[in-house]
């Protein structure tokens, strides 16, 4: 009578919780990056301490990183000299403690959590953990994956170990099936939208029923990946013979009689049929429709066929529409689009990019749009060039570039300007968050494609159907 | 870590709700190797004005803010991204609590480990709060109580470990460490 998320923690618990005191709970997995570990590294050399399991350890750069080629291999300066210096910092910090690291010119390199999937690296029943919140992504791999602090990373260099409270159950249902032109990236946002930005606030969600059965890893990635911008802390998809086939083969996969014994233990994992959970809620996944956000937050979401929102006496809603340029009641269809963005945690993974090449094939990018792609990781690209989507990309009149989180935050300086709109298929609207007084429509590859083409906010179906 | 027993003070007030870290403390600020000074970039983008002077408009810049260690905003304050930059600007800036009905998991527990009292309190506490700017008021960390003007005392949930390391200036470090034992046990059990 246990859910799964029950069964990990449980195995996880070095010390289990009390009234008085948090679990000691064992982190298999720690992924590192340049922007959140420095002050971590800062602390165990105050304190004289070393890393407990850097075997257990990987680090990569990507949230300062350029993405042009020059910068990474022509030997040009990169542009900001804070994000090289913070480069620098974790290529330093890991020499000095003995820290895996893909560095700059690495072919394993990119974003932290496109790069532990690919590798086979993250692992049903493990436990992972990251200074970003979108570790959440590595949840579906049945595996309990969350964001940490600065902190908290120093916690697990010097320990292996975080003291944490148990989080609550949240299980959605979602049943029935997507329809054409409708993908993972418009389910998680319909749900963000049913559920609100704060919805899972304490809570571990379980993503569950014939919908999600159905998506590829790559899709249940994507899914996961958003279980943040509904507050929750994490989010879970059971293993099942999807994963196995994803995972089988991969480098820091189990192999031969190791690879058996896991698949034991992996079966096991799926939260018994009579577990029960803190919360539980259904979604019917056939009237979900390509979605769009018009607002600050993820959860301000709409269809992107439909008129945004009337909320007429809340000014935090006005405000919202107000920075975004917007009015309520004007269907979104027609908003021009200046940049549009396609990468990122949530949606830089190949089968990412074959869906947006599908739209843009032989086609055009309306003129005056800027259109940046950037692959999620080095391996992405490598299999993307190999297949030929590079040339798409470039034909159609978008820029190609290496990998890296890019122009989701802009910390590498790849900016949307002041009051520009950008679709971007990336995972945060907050104002600013492109660049100071840059407008966010997130959206899927697919729509951000249709958009691309159309120079405004376009429902890939008339495209598809077209 | 100082101790933290009573923050008295007067309350500025953000009344936004699902204030993200973003906003908190914009990503080009992140690309800093250290924790000091980024109470300079709190609210970077909503304080100050296209010509980078201080916007008269935001409540943080309005003169009765000025002194404040006490920040109230409505529902969902800290969302979003799990930098730890977020509390170190609001502490280097000169807050020390944040009350909001609803504070985001990870925010909480970073604001948590650097002595920012993340604390949640009823909507009608909330909206009083937020309607009452510059209102003095007294946190009470050891009995988990915040006092009103009016006298009045609201509780306020405090994890029981988090509240005992605050309030005697111990940091979690010391006792993760102190569990060294039961960790090589556990890592012996697992064969890892």
């Amino acid at each position: 009578m246990k859910t799964m998320f029950q069964k990990v923690w449980e195995a996880h618990e070095v010390v289990p919780e009390t009234a008085d005191t948090p679990a000691v709970l064992y982190v298999d997995t720690h992924l590192v990056h340049e922007v959140t570990s420095p002050q971590a590294f800062d602390v165990l050399r105050e304190r004289g301490l070393k890393l407990r399991r850097p075997d257990r350890m990987l680090a990569t750069i990507d949230h300062s990183s350029p993405t042009l080629t020059e910068q990474i291999f022509g030997g040009a300066p990169i542009t900001i000299e804070s994000a090289a210096r913070q480069i620098s910092q974790l290529e330093r910090n890991c020499a000095e403690f003995g820290v895996e690291l893909f560095g700059l010119r690495s072919d394993q390199r990119g974003i932290v959590h496109i790069v532990g999937p690919e590798l086979g690296l993250t692992q049903p029943g493990s436990t992972v953990v990251c200074g970003d919140s979108h570790t959440s992504t590595h949840g579906a791999f049945g595996a309990l994956a969350f964001g940490i602090g600065s902190t908290e990373v120093g916690h697990v260099f010097a320990t292996q170990c975080l003291l944490q409270r148990r989080p609550k159950t949240f299980a959605l249902n979602i049943e029935g099936a997507l329809s054409a032109g409708v993908t993972a990236k418009d389910l998680i946002l319909a749900i963000i939208g049913r559920i609100g930005v704060g919805g899972g606030t304490g809570h571990v969600f379980e993503y569950r029923g014939t919908v999600i059965r159905s998506l590829s890893m790559e899709e249940r990635m994507t899914v996961c990946n958003m279980s943040i911008e509904a507050g929750a802390r994490a989010g879970m998809i059971a293993p099942d013979e999807t994963t196995y086939r994803y995972l089988q083969g991969r480098p820091r996969a189990p192999s031969a009689a190791a690879w058996e014994q896991a698949l034991e233990r992996w079966r096991a994992l799926p939260s018994d049929p009579d577990a029960r959970f803190d919360r539980e809620l259904a979604i019917d996944a056939a009237s979900i429709e390509p979605m769009v956000t018009y607002g600050t937050n993820p959860g301000m979401v709409m269809r992107v066929s439909g008129s945004i929102p009337v909320a007429a006496d809340d000014p935090v809603f006005n405000k919202a529409l107000a920075y975004m340029g917007l009015r309520a009641g004007e269907p979104i269809g027609n908003q021009p689009v200046n940049v549009v963005f396609i990468g990122s945690c949530t949606n830089g993974r190949l089968s990412d990019l074959r869906s947006a090449a599908q739209l843009l094939r032989g086609r055009k990018i309306a003129q005056g749009v800027r259109a940046l792609v950037v692959p999620g990781s080095q391996q992405v690209k490598k299999a993307a060039e190999a297949e030929g989507l590079d040339r798409i990309f470039l034909d159609a009149g978008a820029e190609w570039r290496e990998s890296g989180c890019s122009m989701c935050l802009g910390m590498n300086g790849d900016l949307v300007g002041k009051g520009e709109y950008s679709i971007s298929t990336s995972n945060r609207n907050f104002e600013g968050r492109q660049g100071a007084g840059a407008r966010t429509l997130l959206a899927s590859p697919l729509t951000a494609a249709a958009s691309a083409l159309r120079g405004r906010v376009t429902d890939p179906r008339d495209i598809l159907n077209g | 870590m100082q101790p933290i027993r009573q923050i008295r003070s007067r309350t500025a007030v953000l009344p936004y709700s699902n204030i993200d870290t973003d906003q908190i403390i914009p990503a080009r600020f992140l690309r800093t190797t250290t924790r000091e000074g980024l109470g300079a970039q709190l609210f970077a983008d909503w304080r100050r004005q296209a010509d980078g002077s201080d916007d008269p408009a935001f409540p943080l810049n309005r003169p009765d803010a000025a002194g404040c260690s006490i920040l109230v905003a409505d529902r969902n304050f800290g969302c979003g991204s799990s930098r730890e930059h977020a509390p170190w600007a609001l502490l280097d800036y000169g807050f020390r609590a944040v009350i909001s009905t609803e504070i985001a998991d990870i925010f909480r527990s970073n604001s948590l480990k650097n002595g920012l009292l993340p604390i949640t309190v009823d909507d009608g506490t909330a909206q009083w709060l937020l309607s009452h700017p510059g209102a003095e008021i007294l946190i009470d960390l050891p009995t988990a109580t915040l006092t009103l003007p009016d006298g009045a005392a609201v509780a306020f949930p405090v994890e029981a470990f988090a509240r005992y390391c605050l309030v005697n200036g111990i940091d979690e470090l010391g006792f993760l460490l102190d569990k060294a034992p039961q960790i090589s046990a556990y890592e012996q059990r697992r064969g890892w």
